[in-house]
């Protein structure tokens, strides 16, 4: 008689294991990337010209005891800078997810399709003119020009999009409106004539350094307002992952949520680029790693793991700009594409042999 | 006053950018019902489930669900009783079957989209009509086609829909998988009482599962009706231009067209005797003449679209002196007789005399 069937009630079925081990090995990763985030930050703030011992930073960071030459270092200059390359890091992530979310594509990333190029030729462009005229460009209006410039380079992204279906199509138009503007900023920069030019050529190529406290409290308010969005369209994001037509029959409005979509990745990565320049490879390879640790790409999990997980790459990569070949600091997107890169080379392949 | 069905259209136009494709559609179907729509590729049949689902706008004319306009409904009211299966792949990145699944709990979930207990045993239960509890947790893009769509049959499912809409269910499936998905969908309907509407290919699935049929052809909707108004010989054939081959009504299946010229060689056959060896002559490209077979006889039904030419009898008759004279006069002109009938009795007595007429020239070949 088949009383193996009547039995199973009784003891745990395979599939309510298996979602018991799947929340375990949620739950573990965020435990272990926030402890792996901590060891960064201490580790971060400890390296550098000046050695502290962890005692001693403790008692600067709690209580801004200490020596005051190194209370200063690491209240005006370090710190700052760790919490830049924290919530910058986040930011590009969940940008580079929304992006993928919107072509169905997993090598989408705003570096990769010329949306950070593009917001870095007007962030340039502004500058020039102000500093021409005597003004130092402000927050507001870094992040302005660049949101402007970012929606410049996504309007032609959508316009391919319309044409293109490949995803590598799509990808190659991306890196040649980068080289464009690339191209464009360069030029712009060579024939600008002021000394703080310096300072522009240095930031076109990438860097979280000389973050003020004024900046990391307008990109806080920017980013963490944004993310929070993100996390609120968890749902719809994911119904869309189905595709365009099964999540309108779920009643999704697809138009206002894909112009949501674009607004927010677009807000995000400009944040980005207007504080820290181009950084590259971080939007595609932290959202695919982050889908491998966590083994979903349910947006509610996604999304703070992609937050989580960019903070601690660029943390780690600018640790590295920082120190490998002090004092001369390396551009934080040489960093990120060394480590970035081989994931995307990674996905393209995997992708191929699965279809 | 005329009935009130669940689910109507009036006057509905269909089509792409404003261009209307088909007009004046008119649907009515009652709840656990199934629709179906067949007709030839590129025929719109699509394009007429995507209006209903409004994935693209109507051209003009009026949607009802259950007496309402479906154009007054909201997005969520919609999603909560009607739920689609596309043609279009998906290939969603590490999502399980059953998270697949549990994206029809969409509509009934809160702001963040958190699944409850109830939602969960919802999602088990749907995986379990379409035999399919054991892939809850296997990647969506690991299993097989059939699967898959069983998967999506599910997800469709447990959106606890009144109408479910499915464009080619069946398309990429082999036979088994195909039978299995319709059995699950037949089941369903019987047992919860949801209406369908779906387009097919296959011809012989359609006729054994719908009880309405739209054909779908031209500017218009070439006919409606139920199974037994649809699968005749004419309208089939008018449906899809078969001007090469032919539907087989009484077969429910589609055949090549009889091979022409000169009869070679003559058949004489009987009670389904012959249809195997019909069959054979048609591949081999050999054109024959068969006989003498009453028209109720199963090798006749067969015989009138694969023959060149057939010689008959009325039904229920003995063969009678013309038919045996024509046939003998044919045998004359053929090279070859085949006789792949073995039992003679009160009816075919003739056709044994044909047998010795032929065996008695030379004529008779064996089978091989």
């Amino acid at each position: 008689m088949p009383q193996t069937s009547q039995n199973t009630p009784l003891s745990q079925t395979p599939a309510e294991s298996a979602s018991g081990g799947r929340s375990l090995r949620c739950g573990l990763s965020f435990v272990l990337l926030s402890v792996l985030l901590a060891f960064l930050f201490v580790w971060n703030v400890n390296s550098g010209s000046v050695d502290l011992s962890v005692r001693e930073i403790a008692e600067i960071l709690l209580w801004r005891r200490g020596d005051e030459t190194a209370v200063n270092i690491i209240w005006q200059i370090r710190l700052p800078r760790i919490l830049a390359a924290m919530i910058l890091g986040g930011a590009l992530s969940v940008s580079g997810f929304l992006l993928q979310t919107f072509f169905h594509n997993p090598i989408a990333g705003p570096f990769v399709l010329g949306i950070s190029s593009g917001a870095k030729l007007v962030v340039a462009l502004s500058m020039i003119f102000l500093l021409g005229r005597g003004i130092t460009a402000s927050s507001a209006v870094m992040v302005l020009s660049a949101f402007f410039g970012s929606m410049i380079s996504m309007g032609f992204v959508l316009a391919v999009s319309r044409k293109v279906r490949q995803m590598s199509m799509l990808v190659i138009c991306g890196v040649m409106i980068s080289y464009i503007c690339s191209a464009v900023t360069d030029f712009v920069v060579t024939f600008a004539d002021d000394s703080n030019i310096v300072n522009l050529h240095n930031w076109s190529l990438g860097s979280f350094s000389g973050t003020t406290w004024g900046n990391v409290a307008v990109m806080s308010v920017i980013v963490f307002s944004a993310a929070l969005l993100v996390f609120l369209l968890s749902k719809p994001i994911g119904a869309y992952q189905l595709g365009e037509d099964y999540a309108r029959n779920l009643g999704v409005n697809v138009r206002l949520f894909r112009v949501g979509l674009i607004l927010l990745s677009s807000v995000l990565s400009a944040c980005v680029t207007a504080f820290a320049g181009p950084v590259s490879f971080v939007g595609i390879a932290v959202p695919h790693l982050a889908r491998n640790i966590w083994k979903t790409s349910k947006p509610i999990l996604i999304v703070p793991a992609c937050f989580l997980g960019g903070a601690v790459f660029c943390l780690f990569c600018d640790l590295i700009a920082r120190t490998v070949f002090a004092p001369t600091e390396l551009s934080i997107s040489s960093v990120t594409a060394v480590f970035g890169a081989p994931v995307v080379i990674l996905i393209m392949i995997r992708r191929r042999r699965a279809m | 006053m005329a009935k009130e069905f669940f689910f109507y259209t009036e006057e509905m136009t269909v089509g792409y950018d404003g261009k209307p494709l088909i007009r004046d559609i008119r649907m009515e179907l009652d709840r656990g019902e199934i629709l179906t729509l067949i007709g030839p590729n590129g025929a719109g049949k699509s394009t007429i489930l995507k209006s209903i689902t409004r994935q693209l706008g109507l051209l003009g004319g009026c949607v009802y669900l259950d007496g309402q306009p479906m154009r007054q409904m909201s997005g969520k009211e919609i999603a909560r009783r009607q739920a689609v299966v596309l043609t279009e792949r998906i290939r969603p990145e590490l999502m399980t079957c059953e998270d697949v699944v549990a994206t029809g709990r969409y509509p009934y979930t809160g702001t963040l989209g958190i699944l409850g207990a109830e939602d969960r045993a919802k999602v088990r239960a749907a995986l379990e009509t379409v035999h399919a509890a054991g892939l809850a947790q296997r990647d969506f893009n690991a299993v097989s086609d059939g699967q898959r769509q069983r998967i999506l049959l599910a997800r469709a499912i447990c959106q606890e829909p009144e109408l479910i809409v499915l464009d080619e269910p069946t398309s990429f499936l082999d036979v088994r998988h195909k039978l299995e998905f319709l059995e699950i969908l037949k089941q369903m309907v019987r047992e919860q009482k949801v209406a369908v509407i779906l387009s097919l290919h296959e011809l012989d699935l359609a006729q054994k599962i719908s009880d309405q049929l739209l054909c779908v052809k031209g500017d218009r909707i070439a006919r409606h009706g139920t199974p037994e108004e649809i699968f005749t010989s004419e309208t089939i054939c008018a449906l899809y231009d078969l001007a090469e081959g032919s539907y087989n009504a009484a077969f429910g299946c589609v055949e090549l067209p009889p091979v022409k010229g000169t009869p070679e060689v003559f058949v004489i056959a009987g009670n389904g005797s012959g249809i195997p060896l019909y069959r054979r002559l048609q591949r081999e490209g050999i054109p024959f003449i068969t006989g003498i077979l009453q028209e109720n006889d199963v090798d006749c039904l067969a015989a009138r679209d694969l023959a060149a030419e057939v010689i008959t009898e009325r039904a229920f008759e003995p063969i009678g002196e013309e038919a045996y004279a024509l046939a003998l006069s044919k045998i004359r002109q053929c090279r070859r007789v085949l006789c792949p009938l073995q039992t003679f009795g009160t009816m075919n007595r003739r056709n044994e005399e044909l047998l010795r007429e032929a065996q008695r020239a030379g004529l008779l070949t064996s089978d091989e």
